[in-house]
């Protein structure tokens, strides 16, 4: 007879048998027997969070950072429904967390009663999938199959939620291997047809205009796949840009690279994308930042889309060869089929694109990322810059907050390797960079893990600075601060006549005292003349710091894409503005 | 149309909707019908009708009938997205204009009338495979059978005749031929 086990052991026993070292959580009322039983678990340790939606984002930037699953521990009602931000976001952006949510017992199940939430209804539409459980030898299959379903085909978050009563009840710990999902997102697990292979190839060697369009499914694929798209790159001597997610899978100051595309992209990157005669989209999804106005995205292409989730493809955009499939598989595919027939391509092929090529250098000739800079103000580019020149020589990751720091984030820190760039695209989720550094830096504790921010965002879960603390977690919040919520801001400039409504923080905390109170390190920089001086001191403190950054108040962030128009018509500074946002344009930014 | 300053692009072209009928198989296992439907309202779909019920005491499988109204992509979409939800075993599309294809909906009517009324009524639903259910001197319960178009016609020729209430449900579907669908 095997061994009886509690629900709440043979939880640990299943993420001891997925090999689980972090959790991330907050314990409450309808949990306690699961953290009861925390402390017979060595090999597994608890984070504690200050608030449930900060251990969702470390999850999040734990999973990001290290390529295995984050798994999130919170109590029933409020604890749960504080996770729906994180686990909405993991949704959006393919992030795989495991999320467990304590539940009141059985026979309280609709009494409303205390701390009840209906925690499968409120999560069913933000998770990949979720279980209530409601036997206990349900359970290990039920906890294993969890983590399949959140890290298997396209990514994402899932949720099991356990009532009080189940923990306590004993069990067999028995996984029945036949209950394991075997089917993708939908998609059979079928092989790659080499007929697509060869199309994709054949549409390569046509194309005269041609450029890679990469996004966050080449990071997913596993850092393989980002070595892999970099020979891929290299032998069609094709350009390359990639969306917010992507960045990383190519290195950021390679020449072939044109930078992110898509709302707030370089100039070369969105005429390149608009001109072209073949897109060849890898794990990127057409998203709305990214195509502009639909009906006049890319008019000339052929396109071809490669993406694991086969709802992603057809979803925006009509393609001409649509290939469902992880993108290591199909750039093994692709490279082997390619070398065997194509030995010298790019010799070949140099005059084919050559013209394209000449087109390319004089879109970059506009030098769309450039701004002036000021002698007595930091301009917020400027400090992005800064900070990447003083870090790009140790292995940096970066996590962001949302709004126009995120966006000179992306533009002037030049990644060179996946995992290092943890941001909340899909979702957009203000508060988001300060817990998923901590969570980057449980991952990586020896690396450097800076949290570029903005003011307004930082507030969203500062509270985190406690955890961080706590963990003697060293991360570095370099914030933005120009006082106001600065994309709010310049949208309103550009669209709402300037009426600058709520957009302003009149009363903002003086964040070095703030990270004194912490018990972490404050450091202000207010001129150009200093910055230097005090972002090598922030590097080298070997504590959490958070970096008062003070900068240009009404910089805006530019090159944009403006309301809805294409890619070949952007805004490329504040002498484009007057001329170009019409009435019309105002109902479609 | 008044000036939105939305965030989103607008569309400018819209294709052509067209009616089809979804079946879904799926586990039955508790809230996989919200799932269901839970992905057509939050993605924006309309579900016209809904049929479902357990079609598989053993295996626990349920067939879920709906129908629906969009263009080809987004038909093409809500069999993707369906797909993906764990407990669905296959999607199958059926155009409604099919011909391989049978649908059926099942209605019931009670009508209170004169018996001459009555007779005029019974006469009215026999091309539908009419059952009468319940009779007493001045009402009738009548059960046909019918595709989602005579139905609504029925229903629009019988109200002057008596027809006080009507209980129908959604269409359901099902191959011609020895064939059975798989994916």
């Amino acid at each position: 007879m095997p061994k009886l086990l509690s629900g709440a052991e043979i939880v640990f026993k299943a993420l001891e048998d997925q090999k689980v070292e972090y959790i991330f959580g907050y314990p409450g009322g309808a949990v306690l027997p699961i953290y009861d039983e925390l402390k017979n678990h060595k090999s597994i340790k608890h984070i504690l969070a200050r608030h449930e939606q900060g251990a969702g984002h470390a999850a999040e930037g734990y999973a990001r950072s290290s390529g295995k699953p984050g798994v999130l521990l919170v109590t029933s009602g409020p604890g749960a429904t504080n996770a729906v931000t994180a686990l909405t976001d993991a949704y959006m952006d393919s992030i795989p967390i495991v999320c467990i949510s304590g539940q009141v017992p059985t026979h309280l199940i609709g009494t409303d009663a205390f701390q009840e939430c209906d925690t499968t209804g409120i999560t069913r539409p933000c998770t990949k999938h979720n279980w209530l459980v409601k036997n206990v030898n349900d359970l290990p299959d039920i906890m294993n199959q969890a983590f399949e379903i959140a890290t298997t085909g396209r990514p994402g978050p899932v949720l099991v939620d356990i009532p009080k009563d189940i923990q306590f009840n004993k069990g067999i710990y028995k996984v029945n291997k036949k209950k394991l999902i075997k089917k993708l997102n939908g998609s059979l697990s079928k092989k790659l047809d080499l007929k697509d292979v060869d199309k994709f190839i054949e549409m390569i060697k046509q194309s005269s205009k041609p450029i890679f369009y990469t996004g966050g499914g080449v990071i997913n694929s596993g850092p393989k796949a980002s070595e892999l798209l970099r020979e891929l790159i290299s032998l069609t001597g094709f350009p390359i840009t990639s969306t917010l997610q992507g960045l990383g899978a190519y290195p950021g100051d390679d020449p072939q690279f044109l930078g992110m595309l898509g709302m707030h992209g370089t100039y070369e990157a969105n005429n390149a994308m608009h001109d072209c005669d073949l897109m060849i989209n890898i794990g990127a999804r057409f998203d709305d930042r990214i195509t502009g106005k639909i009906d006049e995205f890319s008019p000339k292409s052929k396109k071809i889309h490669v993406d694991i989730d086969p709802s992603s493809i057809g979803k925006n955009v009509q393609v001409d060869l649509a290939i469902t499939s992880d993108v290591t598989e199909l750039l093994q595919a692709i490279i082997k089929r390619f070398k065997e027939k194509n030995k010298n391509f790019i010799s070949s092929n140099k005059q084919k694109t050559a013209k394209w090529w000449t087109q390319i250098d004089k879109w970059r000739e506009k030098k769309s990322l450039n701004f002036i800079n000021s002698k007595e103000t930091i301009k917020p580019q400027h400090a992005v810059q800064r900070l990447y020149e003083l870090t790009k020589n140790q292995d940096t990751f970066i996590t962001t907050e949302v709004g126009q720091h995120q966006m000179w984030a992306a533009q002037h820190y030049k990644f060179d390797k996946p995992n290092r760039w943890m941001t909340s695209g899909g979702l957009g989720t203000m508060g988001y960079g300060l817990p998923a550094a901590i969570g980057v830096q449980i991952a990586h504790p020896d690396k450097l893990v800076v949290d570029i921010a903005g003011e307004a965002s930082i507030l969203m879960n500062i509270q985190e600075m406690s955890t961080a603390i706590q963990y003697r977690l060293p991360i570095k919040i370099f914030i933005l601060n120009n006082e106001y919520m600065g994309m709010v801001r310049q949208w309103q400039e550009l669209l709402h006549d300037k009426n600058y409504s709520e957009s302003y923080t009149e009363a903002l905390p003086d964040f070095v005292k703030l990270a004194e109170a912490y018990g972490a390190v404050g450091i202000r920089a207010r001129t150009p003349d200093e910055l230097d001086e005090k972002i090598k001191e922030m590097i080298s403190t070997n504590k959490p710091v958070i970096f008062d950054c003070v900068v240009d108040k009404v910089e805006n962030c530019y090159p944009m894409i403006p309301s809805g128009k294409p890619h070949n018509q952007m805004l490329l500074g504040p002498e484009d503005e007057k001329e170009e946002v019409s009435d019309e344009g105002k109902t479609l930014v | 149309m008044p000036k939105s300053k939305s965030a989103y692009s607008q569309p400018t072209k819209f294709g052509k909707e067209d009616h089809h009928i979804i079946v879904v198989w799926v586990d039955n296992e508790a809230g996989v019908l919200a799932r269901v439907i839970g992905l057509f309202s939050g993605r924006g779909y309309n579900i016209e009708s809904l049929a479902v019920a357990e079609v598989d005491k053993k295996q626990h499988v349920s067939r879920i009938t709906i129908v629906t109204k969009g263009t080809p992509e987004v038909i093409q979409q809500i069999k993707l997205q369906l797909g993906k939800l764990i407990p669905v075993h296959k999607v199958a599309d059926f155009s409604r204009n099919d011909t391989n294809i049978i649908f059926k909906e099942l209605a019931l009517f009670k009508l209170v009338g004169t018996s001459a009324k009555q007779k005029k009524a019974k006469l009215m639903c026999k091309k539908f495979n009419p059952i009468i259910l319940d009779k007493t001197n001045k009402s009738f319960v009548i059960q046909v059978t019918a595709l989602r178009r005579d139905i609504d016609k029925l229903v629009a020729n019988l109200k002057p005749l008596g027809l006080i209430s009507i209980s129908r449900t959604g269409a359901v579907a099902m191959t011609r031929g020895k064939e059975v669908f798989t994916q």
